[in-house]
């Protein structure tokens, strides 16, 4: 397969085994071309891409606004703070006005669940979905699996343990698909108050016990605390949390084999994983960052190979 | 489509060791010089020249590489399969050096082209030249020669 079975990246739930197979494999390009002395190429010459950040973002921001001028595409950038959305603009009619200035591609970030998938149907452009709410960030997804692959060589079998916030966390629901797809094992760890009810029926496992997922897993994905999401409190105090699901040195050095330390950022350094953790040769974190160039590269460059002229 | 056999295995071969001496008449030493396959064909022909240089001249470790094109077609969104890339594995900096592209068939001109444009993200080179081992000269889009030429 050469091609893409979908138009827009809205989500990983909307895209086939092969389909990763194929951004995986045009990402192994991408990141060799990101280690060249001259890290551009010039396929997307004729194409313009909006950033649309209805929802604040660094990395993913700043790692598409790069992924896209490696690519040589023309770039615009819209955050909703500094815009007319806070005059009263409703989403269609920010993006129609955007597109009427010929744009092709649109990354949006927006803190409704769904808000890709709406504008999917309503306006005539490629959307990359770069997180909406707490539904989905099929990028992130993407470059988790890839950076697994990369160290321990695939994903098909492997054991993966997502710790922290899962109900709140659009990187855990993403992942979850991205690695049920690819024959991957999932167990989720977490207070319970975290973890949605029906998540078994994903077709993963919940353990409450940091250290006995610890002990059975090859990669821990550490996931943030979203405390911006909570209206209400779901455990009592981050210290205690830290206590519970928090990840040291200690736990780290105290099981019987090396696991693989992952974590989508922004880093809460000392709550869901201490400096030491993270700063060891077991995480691969930054690895997470410079992969996030080479898939955003492959995806962007899969879907514009789609656009009609 | 009809197929038609141009040269066989001999002819090739003779093709080959004259090329491969036209190299080393015109690069006495290939201490500056690197060999670059254009992908995919063109990277076993690079195989082979490079093998011949060796095994007639006894010229080692020549620097070569192998160039993939892809992203810096000109035809990306234009044609109706889509582009699948290939491996580039260039391991140096051709930076004042005199390049050799190595590709099976030149055609209309556009995949060297493509090529002359790509080699710039590893350098300047002091110079380059082309090796191919069919030229279809009167199909050419663009003022593009081979420099080292095997059937016309």
């Amino acid at each position: 397969m050469s091609e893409l079975s979908v138009n827009h990246l809205l989500g990983i739930k909307y895209l086939k085994k092969e389909d990763i197979d194929l951004i995986f494999k045009t990402a192994d390009h991408f990141k060799e071309v990101i280690n060249r002395p001259i890290k551009k190429v010039p396929s997307l010459r004729d194409i313009t891409i909006a950033n649309l950040f209805f929802e604040n973002s660094t990395r993913t921001r700043l790692s598409f606004e790069l992924a896209e001028k490696r690519l040589s595409a023309d770039v615009i950038n819209f955050s909703a703070a500094s815009s007319s959305v806070k005059k009263g603009e409703t989403l269609i009619d920010t993006v129609n006005n955007i597109l009427a200035m010929k744009v092709d591609m649109v990354v949006m970030r927006h803190p409704n669940p769904g808000a890709g998938i709406f504008l999917s149907k309503h306006v005539d452009a490629s959307i990359i979905n770069a997180g909406d709410g707490t539904h989905e960030h099929p990028t992130q997804a993407l470059l988790d699996s890839y950076s697994i692959r990369e160290k321990l060589g695939e994903v098909k079998g492997k054991k993966v343990l997502i710790v922290g916030d899962i109900k709140h966390s659009r990187v855990a629901l993403s992942n979850i698909f991205a690695l049920k797809l690819q024959g991957a094992e999932v167990k989720v760890c977490g207070p319970k108050t975290l973890i949605p009810k029906y998540i078994e029926s994903l077709g993963v496992t919940v353990e409450t016990n940091l250290i006995k997922a610890l002990e059975w897993c090859d990669v821990a994905n550490m996931l943030r605390v979203q405390n911006e999401r909570m209206e209400i409190s779901y455990f009592p105090t981050t210290r205690e949390y830290t206590q519970q699901f928090g990840l040291n040195k200690e736990i780290l050095d105290s099981l019987n084999k090396q696991i693989v330390v992952m974590h989508p950022g922004p880093i809460n350094r000392g709550v869901e994983i201490t400096s030491d953790v993270a700063d060891s040769k077991q995480a691969i974190i930054l690895d997470q960052v410079q992969n996030g160039v080479a898939i955003r590269m492959a995806v962007i460059y899969l879907l514009a190979s789609k656009i009609n002229r | 489509m009809s197929q038609k056999m141009l040269l066989n295995s001999k002819e090739i071969n003779i093709i080959l060791r004259r090329l491969a001496c036209q190299l080393v008449e015109n690069h006495p030493n290939f201490e500056n010089t690197v060999i670059i396959g254009i992908q995919p064909r063109g990277v076993f022909l690079a195989d082979r020249i490079l093998q011949l240089l060796e095994e007639e001249y006894g010229i080692k470790n020549i620097e070569s590489g192998q160039l993939d094109i892809t992203f810096y077609r000109d035809d990306f969104r234009r044609s109706t399969k889509p582009l699948e890339a290939n491996k580039t594995k260039i391991d140096f900096i051709v930076e004042d050096k005199q390049v050799i592209f190595i590709d099976d068939v030149l055609y209309t001109g556009r995949s060297i082209r493509s090529a002359l444009t790509a080699i710039q993200s590893f350098g300047r080179p002091k110079e380059i030249e082309l090796l191919t081992l069919i030229d279809r000269r009167f199909s050419r889009h663009l003022p593009i020669q081979p420099d080292y030429n095997g059937r016309q």
